[in-house]
């Protein structure tokens, strides 16, 4: 057996992904970046071709995604992580025709058509609505950002934040739990605010269902269905979201791969 | 990286004449006698300071090239400091730091004003600009009032010519008080001349990348030309140099021989370059073999492609003309549109991209409209955003994703030339 990698070096996690040669996920791996890119990529794709049990040359391409693709020394292709995203949301689910994407420092529509990018929009030089303004959330309230979205979904009153700024959102949480506030309603309005700056975002590209949610906020249970709430609508989401860029560039690598066989 | 690092005879010779107009800048501020008059680049009626023999001098040429230099930032540091708000125009702190800085820049030391002309009054920082000037040199500021354009035919009405021409007159009168001159007519005709034939040279450089390949590219190869266009438009070497670059860009069009080895996107771009990082923005779009067929900002200063023309018959009333009409910035948003649509459609290009500026929101306000108005007609269409002289601004990475992005989206995959870095 054949297989093909994608490799998504993101800001914050390294995610990789081995598929075979009908498009099977065999192997996955999640790795924290840190400091030094080049080696995350290594470091990724050692820990994926562990998973997988599966030798190095067994491997027919590899294609690097995310902030960090060009420094995937060892992959063949280099593409961006939002033509992986909407490749990756049309594999596991063929009828998407919006991803919304929330990562660590990034937010992003992509219209899709046929797996294809149609348009998409992201957020500027500013960590409100992503994964950030999360963490930044939980810290502030002592939680782990796991358990935040489960949290959130018991709000009963949720407060009104008057930012999504995500370093000012730590005095704004201070002083809803100086108020009193509850826990969940206070996580309740973060979710909602944040939901609500994304959809405004996506809106950009036009909001065409069927939705893709992608990306590692993407495992957060309150933003899955504050959007849901929101777009009146409901969002593809897989356990496999999180490694959504990383599947989209392993089934480009698989194509690369397959044509040059073709090609040769 | 297929770029030919061209640098033919027009490159040479803006740098000597580029280097002469500021050596007499410099002689200028070191007491030659010559005054200088500060103006803006938005139809700038160079032509009438020729007449007087008073020097041009661009704050906004200035300080895009303390930019492209990489020495804005100190600059527009001390202007904040002076208490300019980080979200002033960068352009204006950049000049007002660089004046206080005893108006030393790496290629010419900038005289004082004898005149401020405030001829673009479209931009109320611009007169805040002047006015601030006018207040640290002790010079008064002229503000030539132009109108915009307001008509749906996008013609200047005849009252606002006549509003414009007796506001001529009136600065007509302010220089002849400067120089203790009269107005020699007969020396305004023959710089409206020479501009005349300078303007129709520039269309004719511009039509030029309707060609296939394009001979040269319309936005990063396109700034070369500007600074004779407005700094020597209506003398002697400025007709000079448009002549060479003619002569040179028509025989490269002739040979088929384009900015990179290979024509892959043609693109329209509107917006100006992010001055402090024009190197790594041009790689972004080279790696795709991308090249802009036309672009919006190479007429900031005067429209001559679709047929202005001065008139040496009529040199006021051309200058009037120029002001009010045929330059980007005085034009309204439709016309805009409208000129973006016919750069697609006659100069062939299949994709806009829009580099919106953070410290303009004068002109970069609708165009989060405009990227819809086009995407809506199946234009495929990128806005990013930056600076055009605040190098914070620029975050590399993110600008190359979008870019990297928009070309894949573009490439009618899964061709793998069309994803390949």
């Amino acid at each position: 057996m054949k297989y093909a990698a994608g490799i998504d070096v993101g800001s914050t996690q390294t995610k990789c992904i081995i598929i075979d040669e009908n498009k099977r996920i065999v192997a996955r791996a999640l790795t924290d970046t840190g400091a030094n890119i080049t080696r995350a990529g290594e470091r990724g794709y050692e820990a994926v071709l562990a998973a997988g049990g599966i030798a190095r040359e067994d491997v027919l391409c590899v294609v690097g995604t995310g902030y960090g693709r060009f420094k995937v020394s060892f992959g063949d292709l280099q593409i961006t992580e939002i033509t992986c995203h909407a490749k990756g949301a049309s594999m596991l689910f063929p009828d998407t025709a919006t991803v919304i994407d929330m990562g660590g420092q990034d937010a992003k529509g992509i219209s899709v058509q046929n797996g294809e990018v149609v348009d998409f929009v992201m957020n500027d030089k500013c960590a409100a609505g992503t994964g950030r303004f999360l963490s930044t959330a939980a810290e502030t309230l002592g939680l782990s950002l796991d358990e935040i979205g489960a949290i959130s979904l018991k709000a009963r009153n949720p407060v009104r934040l008057s930012t999504v700024c995500t370093v000012f959102v730590e005095s704004d949480i201070m002083s809803y739990v100086a108020q009193g506030k509850k826990t969940e309603d206070i996580l309740g309005g973060i979710h909602s605010a944040i939901a609500a700056r994304t959809i405004a975002l996506v809106r950009r590209v036009g909001l065409k269902p069927n939705y893709t949610f992608t990306g590692g906020v993407s495992l957060n249970v309150g933003m899955v269905k504050m959007l849901e709430e929101k777009l009146g609508a409901p969002l593809n989401v897989s356990p496999d979201s999180h490694y959504m860029g990383a599947i989209g560039a392993a089934v480009f690598a698989l194509e690369h791969a397959m044509s040059t066989t073709a090609a040769s | 990286m297929t770029e030919n690092h061209y640098q033919g005879k027009l490159h040479h010779l803006q740098k000597e004449l580029m280097s002469e107009y500021y050596a007499a800048l410099t002689a200028s501020a070191n007491g030659s006698g010559v005054p200088a008059a500060y103006l803006l680049i938005g139809g700038n009626p160079v032509e009438l300071l020729r007449a007087f023999d008073i020097l041009p001098v661009f704050p906004e040429v200035n300080a895009l090239q303390l930019a492209v230099r990489k020495q804005s930032l100190p600059f527009i540091q001390s202007a904040e400091f002076m208490g300019y708000s980080s979200d002033n125009c960068a352009y204006v702190k950049a000049d007002i730091g660089m004046y206080f800085g005893g108006r030393q820049t790496p290629f010419a030391t900038i005289p004082e004003p004898s005149l401020l002309l405030c001829n673009y009054v479209g931009c109320n920082v611009y007169l805040d600009w002047f006015g601030h000037l006018a207040e640290f040199t002790g010079q008064s500021a002229f503000q030539l009032d132009i109108p915009f354009i307001r008509s749906a035919s996008g013609k200047p009405s005849k009252e606002d010519i006549e509003y414009v021409l007796r506001q001529l007159h009136h600065l007509i009168e302010r220089c002849e008080e400067i120089t203790g001159r009269k107005l020699d007519e007969e020396k305004l005709r023959e710089a409206v001349r020479l501009s005349s034939l300078t303007g129709d040279l520039w269309a004719k450089i511009k039509h030029l990348t309707k060609r296939t390949p394009a001979p040269y590219d319309a936005y990063f190869d396109s700034v070369t030309m500007m600074a004779p266009l407005y700094c020597l438009r209506g003398t002697p070497q400025g007709l000079e140099f448009f002549e060479t670059a003619y002569a040179e860009l028509l025989a490269k069009a002739e040979a088929g021989i384009g900015p990179l080895e290979k024509e892959r996107f043609r693109y329209v771009i509107e917006g100006p370059p992010p001055w402090p990082h024009l190197r790594a923005f041009r790689d972004m779009f080279s790696r795709w073999d991308a090249v802009a067929v036309a672009s919006t900002y190479s007429t900031v200063g005067g429209l001559w492609e679709f047929g202005f023309s001065h008139d040496p018959d009529h040199p006021l009333e051309s200058i009037a003309r120029h002001l009010l009409e045929w330059n980007l910035t005085n034009r309204n948003f439709l016309q805009r549109y409208e000129q973006i649509e016919r750069y697609l459609e006659e100069w062939n290009a299949s994709a806009l991209v829009i580099h919106s500026v953070k410290s303009c929101r004068l002109f970069s306000a609708g165009q989060g409209d405009m990227r819809e108005y086009f995407t809506k007609r199946g234009v495929p269409t990128l806005l990013v955003e930056s600076d055009l002289e605040d190098p914070r601004y620029f975050s590399e990475a993110q600008m190359r994703n979008r870019i990297d992005a928009f070309f894949e989206s573009i490439a009618h995959r899964p061709t793998r030339e069309g994803v390949t870095a």
